[in-house]
């Protein structure tokens, strides 16, 4: 029974509380980012560093953070992860994909999916629960980052992780501009809501049957 | 003409900052209050005018901040104190966390201010003045300013920026707000209704406002 919670509390981030695409948070990146693969991937991987450490820190000094100033402990507490994960990328990863991410980095620290975990998980859970509850979450938002990135990517440069996909496709540049952004997404988050309403009207029509 | 150029160089700024470059539409900052408080007009004019104020003052401090004690050199104040840190500076380390509390402070004592002060204008802006601490569009203006920056800017021009990027912001938000006053009177598909549709009406804005690239450098 106590593994099977524990296993729930790492795949609700998955698909129920997917960061993205039902929770519809940290918007700012998701578009920002997602103009490659490797972006996405790089960032998800940035994120959810950031939100599995931010978490065990939290849930350990839970007990310690007055609830009044909560918040500012809370930011703090993530910036340093932040300036971490910041200064690791610079050492170890290529410089271009740095540039790429520029100063989508450094706002991790004001991504509303980490307050959030922060705020209603974290400060609440045990340690334990709340690293796989980061996981989870980091791990939801990653592959949809790469979802929405994949798309981008074939449409807007014809290529998928940098290989050309095919030699006779004209790409659409607008794909890995801005308005494909947002509108990529709203199709998307318009194509989960409609198989949630599929499912529910097949779920209605299961019962009446029943009936 | 000194006053001449520098009229036209912070015109320059504010058209860049507002229309080419608008924060929300092409460079994706502050989207979740974007999509947020635009269902009213008033409601979206009030946080506009918040994050307005918050960003000039706050590009005017961490423009101060970056200068004088995180950068290396002789106009380090801390070098001061500590001399080690003349060689180093504290931008690497210190950079997020420095400016992340200047504008958690900062929305703190606007709060504070406005409370005494404006007491009208306070109850106006209501639960969206706490929120602005995490708006990306604010740190993103802090970091756009001062460590990210292609050149290096003067005090005058990153307060300007700071305010003509509120100002973009405002802009954005005040259209968004007409279209869903509107979008709300509509038969819009089941699975497209809310924010799906607000995304995609924000993709078709972006692309009107590429009208306007090439305008400015």
């Amino acid at each position: 029974m106590a593994e099977q919670s524990k296993l729930r509390e790492f795949t609700k981030g998955i698909f129920e509380y997917n960061p993205m695409f039902v929770l519809v948070l940290g918007i700012c990146p998701s578009l920002a980012v997602t103009t490659s693969v490797k972006n996405g991937l790089a960032m998800g991987g940035a994120a959810t560093f950031v939100l599995i450490c931010s978490n065990f820190i939290i849930s350990v000094v839970r007990a310690y953070i007055p609830r009044e100033i909560r918040i500012p402990c809370f930011i703090v507490v993530i910036a340093a992860f932040v300036t971490m994960v910041e200064l690791l990328m610079k050492a170890y990863l290529p410089p271009e994909l740095n540039a790429s991410l520029g100063i989508f980095i450094p706002l991790i620290v004001v991504n509303c999916i980490i307050m959030y975990r922060a705020e209603s998980f974290a400060y609440k859970n045990k340690p334990l629960a709340s690293v796989l509850d980061g996981a989870g979450l980091g791990l939801g938002w990653t592959m949809s980052l790469c979802l929405v990135s994949s798309i981008r990517e074939i449409l807007g440069a014809g290529t998928i992780f940098g290989i050309k996909i095919s030699e006779s496709y004209q790409p659409a540049s607008v794909m890995i501009m801005a308005p494909g952004a947002f509108i990529v997404l709203g199709l998307l988050l318009g194509f989960f809501n409609w198989l949630k309403l599929r499912k529910s009207e097949k779920a209605l029509n299961a019962y009446m049957e029943h009936d | 003409m000194p006053i001449w150029n520098m009229i036209k160089e912070i015109a320059i700024i504010i058209v860049s900052v507002v229309f080419v470059n608008n924060f929300v539409l092409s460079k994706f900052l502050g989207l979740c209050p974007f999509l947020g408080v635009s269902q009213k007009t008033s409601a979206a004019m009030g946080m506009g005018v918040a994050v307005t104020f918050v960003m000039t003052i706050a590009s005017a401090i961490t423009w101060i901040v970056y200068n004088y004690i995180l950068l290396p050199g002789d106009t380090n104040i801390i070098a001061i104190v500590f001399p080690s840190i003349r060689e180093l500076g504290l931008i690497e380390v210190l950079k997020t966390i420095s400016y992340i509390l200047v504008i958690a402070t900062l929305v703190q004592l606007v709060e504070m201010m406005l409370r005494k002060m404006v007491p009208a204008l306070y109850e106006s802006l209501g639960i969206y003045l706490p929120l602005i601490t995490t708006n990306c569009a604010v740190l993103g203006v802090a970091l756009l300013n001062t460590t990210d920056s292609p050149t290096h800017l003067g005090f005058l021009q990153a307060t300007v920026q700071g305010f003509g990027a509120g100002i973009g912001f405002t802009v954005a938000m005040l259209l968004m707000s007409g279209i869903r006053e509107r979008l709300a009177l509509i038969n819009i598909p089941q699975p497209l209704r809310g924010v799906p549709i607000a995304f995609i009406c924000t993709g078709l804005m972006a692309l009107a406002f590429f009208g306007f690239s090439g305008m400015v450098q």
